[in-house]
């Protein structure tokens, strides 16, 4: 079976040097920032794929790439086969824009506050310039809000309803692949489990998948089917949800999963993990890892791991053996 | 458990802000000690009125939000009714406080060196290079490296655990009694809350301190406090023993927010999720402000506001009927 998202090698350099006149006048050598660095996955069709990892590790960047908003610097992103950066067939690349959708972290940024509910919803099918008729009223009553919400504004709705709102816009082009940028993040607990249980339910329903991206390990392992650990733009390991929670091999994921707090943690004294995530313009030789891991030797210094297949998963480790 | 004094005692706290619509009081009626030694979590969702009840504890409420009642003692002495001039030496001095996010909290164009000796003058009896030393002192131990060199750096070249460090240090330099902590982890990564929360238990427990923990994350709470106060609509809903409160949470809205946590529930089955949400502090419901969410929720709950019952030594719930295994025969 081919895989609906195919993501081939990709990286992503940022220039973040100074203007021209500060590098001449202080002598500063232009900076790159390698935010994505050699990533390659695919995500099955009607699967929940999520990649995790902390601040800086390219994950929003990769989510940015695959819908498109962002060039990749090196490798391609296939959606259903089609390569979004060199296909030249103008029927393909709407058929494939058209089946991709994000929805992002904050609700209250990203709807617009002058247009109502009705027209931000339909907006993904009418510029298109296909006919909306009743599909506002019949994507709110589906993401379990009222019909005739459609002639307010964002403003009338808390965060959760805004999210919602979000998901049903999301879903008016009928995609097959939503990317979804930290969608409960910002959202109170019980207000986060309504949405993703409807997350849950649409993704039945339609057989939608997901790239879900988010740093909450919880709402991973409530959500995800496949996940990708990302450090420092790598990914370091990649299993399925159950093995990697039961089994994490890298030893960046068993710090993650050590260092995240747990509901039956009373009194737990846990050493809480060394460093901080190093600077992404000059990012340590070798391994990313190697500073922080407590099983570094030589090697990890020197030399950059392979992601190798270990067990039904993949681990960038010199140091694991199946 | 904490057999020790009492730091800090609220008693029927209410918190007003008059508005064009009436009054509004996202605090309404809370009562709680903190012991020494201590970590009390206070959770709740945004709205729940857990930030507002530590603002009003230190002074700084913005007007034109006042106390309105209620009686708030620090080691005794009550402290809610002091002057501005009076609360500046309880504020810093006997009570720390540390906010969400770093970067607002430290002044970017001064040296972190300045800030602290600044903090450090202007509650202890110290001269500039005595309050250095002890500005070096404090940043080790919060568990910054080289603190001696760190001290003229600007905040800007610290990475965001290093600030909060920072924040902590600055809010424990003049060694307070108790230390409020409003969502200290909430903007870091999940290993850099590790470490903060490593480090506050730590100094808790050093300095037998008392910290008030402000969070609405349930994971956190399990790991570090040791009695945890659920609040919801301004009032508290219940208070005991994390252990207790979070396994055998007596009243609904606990469970509730319980079922809601992915961590707590195994897997991919549906999450236990309430529905509705939490009630505006101006549109309160009549009775229980938890009824119209509530699934055993009775007459009485829709006409009376349940008071605090005893349901342990150290476990309080607000509801007419907690969940229990065996009713016990502590119910008054």
């Amino acid at each position: 079976m081919i895989p609906l998202v195919d993501v081939r090698h990709l990286s992503r350099v940022f220039d973040v040097s100074k203007p021209w006149l500060n590098r001449v006048l202080e002598r500063l050598p232009r900076a790159r920032l390698t935010a994505v660095s050699d990533v390659s996955f695919n995500i099955e069709e009607r699967q929940v794929y999520a990649l995790v990892g902390e601040s800086g590790s390219g994950k929003s960047t990769i989510g940015r790439m695959v819908v498109g908003l962002l060039p990749p610097s090196e490798g391609h992103v296939q959606i259903g086969g089609i390569d979004l950066e060199t296909e030249r067939d103008p029927r393909k690349i709407a058929e494939a824009r058209g089946s991709i959708q994000m929805i992002f972290q904050d609700p209250y940024a990203s709807l617009n506050p002058r247009w109502r509910v009705g027209d931000i919803i339909v907006e993904p099918v009418a510029a298109r310039g296909e006919d909306t008729y009743g599909l506002a009223e019949r994507l709110l009553e589906q993401v379990g809000l009222s019909a005739a919400d459609v002639s307010k504004y964002p403003h009338e709705f808390s965060g959760g309803q805004r999210q919602r709102i979000c998901i049903a816009r999301a879903l008016s082009s009928q995609p097959r692949l939503i990317v979804c940028d930290e969608p409960t993040s910002a959202l109170d607990v019980s207000v986060q489990a309504q949405v993703l249980n409807l997350m849950s339910d649409l993704q039945e329903d339609l057989g939608l998948t997901y790239l879900f991206i988010t740093h909450d390990l919880a709402v991973v392992q409530h959500m995800a089917d496949r996940i990708g650990v990302l450090y420092l733009g790598r990914l370091v390991e990649e299993a399925d949800a159950a093995s990697l929670f039961e089994n994490p091999r890298h030893p960046y994921t068993q710090m993650l999963f050590n260092a995240a707090p747990r509901m039956d943690a009373f009194g737990r004294e846990v050493e809480p993990p060394k460093g901080e995530i190093p600077d992404p313009i000059n990012p340590p030789t070798g391994c990313a890892f190697h500073p922080r891991c407590p099983i570094a030797t030589p090697i990890c210094t020197e030399k950059r791991p392979e992601l190798r297949k270990i067990g039904e998963g993949r681990v960038s480790c010199h140091l694991v053996s199946a | 458990m904490p057999q020790s004094s009492s730091v800090l005692a609220i008693r029927d706290l209410v918190v007003e802000i008059p508005t064009r619509a009436g009054l509004v009081r996202p605090v309404n009626g809370v009562s709680y000690d903190i012991f020494e030694g201590e970590i009390l979590g206070v959770v709740g969702e945004s709205g729940a009125g857990k930030s507002m009840a530590g603002n009003a504890v230190i002074g700084l409420l913005d007007p034109p939000a006042r106390i309105a009642n209620g009686v708030i003692r620090l080691n005794g002495e009550r402290i809610d009714a002091l002057n501005r001039a009076e609360m500046r030496h309880v504020r810093g001095k006997r009570i720390g406080m540390v906010f969400q996010d770093p970067l607002t909290s430290l002044n970017p164009l001064l040296r972190i060196g300045d800030q602290l000796t600044e903090t450090i003058r202007a509650h202890l009896p110290l001269n500039a290079g005595a309050a250095r030393d002890r500005a070096v002192a404090a940043l080790q131990e919060v568990g910054i490296p080289a603190a001696a060199e760190r001290l003229d750096s600007y905040p800007h070249e610290f990475s965001g655990g290093m600030r909060q460090r920072v924040v902590i240090a600055l809010a424990l330099c003049a060694e307070p009694s108790l230390l409020i902590a409003d969502e200290p982890t909430t903007a870091l990564d999940v290993s850099v809350q590790a470490q903060i929360i490593a480090l506050l238990k730590r100094l808790c427990r050093e300095r037998g301190m008392a910290v008030m923990l402000v969070t609405h994350d349930m994971g956190v709470i399990a790991e570090a406090a040791d009695r945890v106060a659920v609040m919801y609509a301004g009032s508290l809903a219940e208070i005991g023993p994390v252990a207790d409160v979070l396994t055998h949470p007596n009243h609904p809205y606990t469970e509730g927010l319980m079922g809601s946590t992915p961590l707590a529930s195994k897997g991919k089955s549906r999450l236990n999720q309430i529905p509705g949400a939490m009630p505006r502090p101006g549109n309160l419901p009549q009775g229980c402000a938890f009824h119209p969410r509530c699934s055993r929720a009775a007459p009485a709950c829709r006409n009376f506001a349940p008071q605090p019952m005893r349901m342990g030594p150290q476990h309080s719930v607000a509801c007419h009927f907690p969940l229990v295994e065996q009713p016990e025969e502590a119910l008054q």
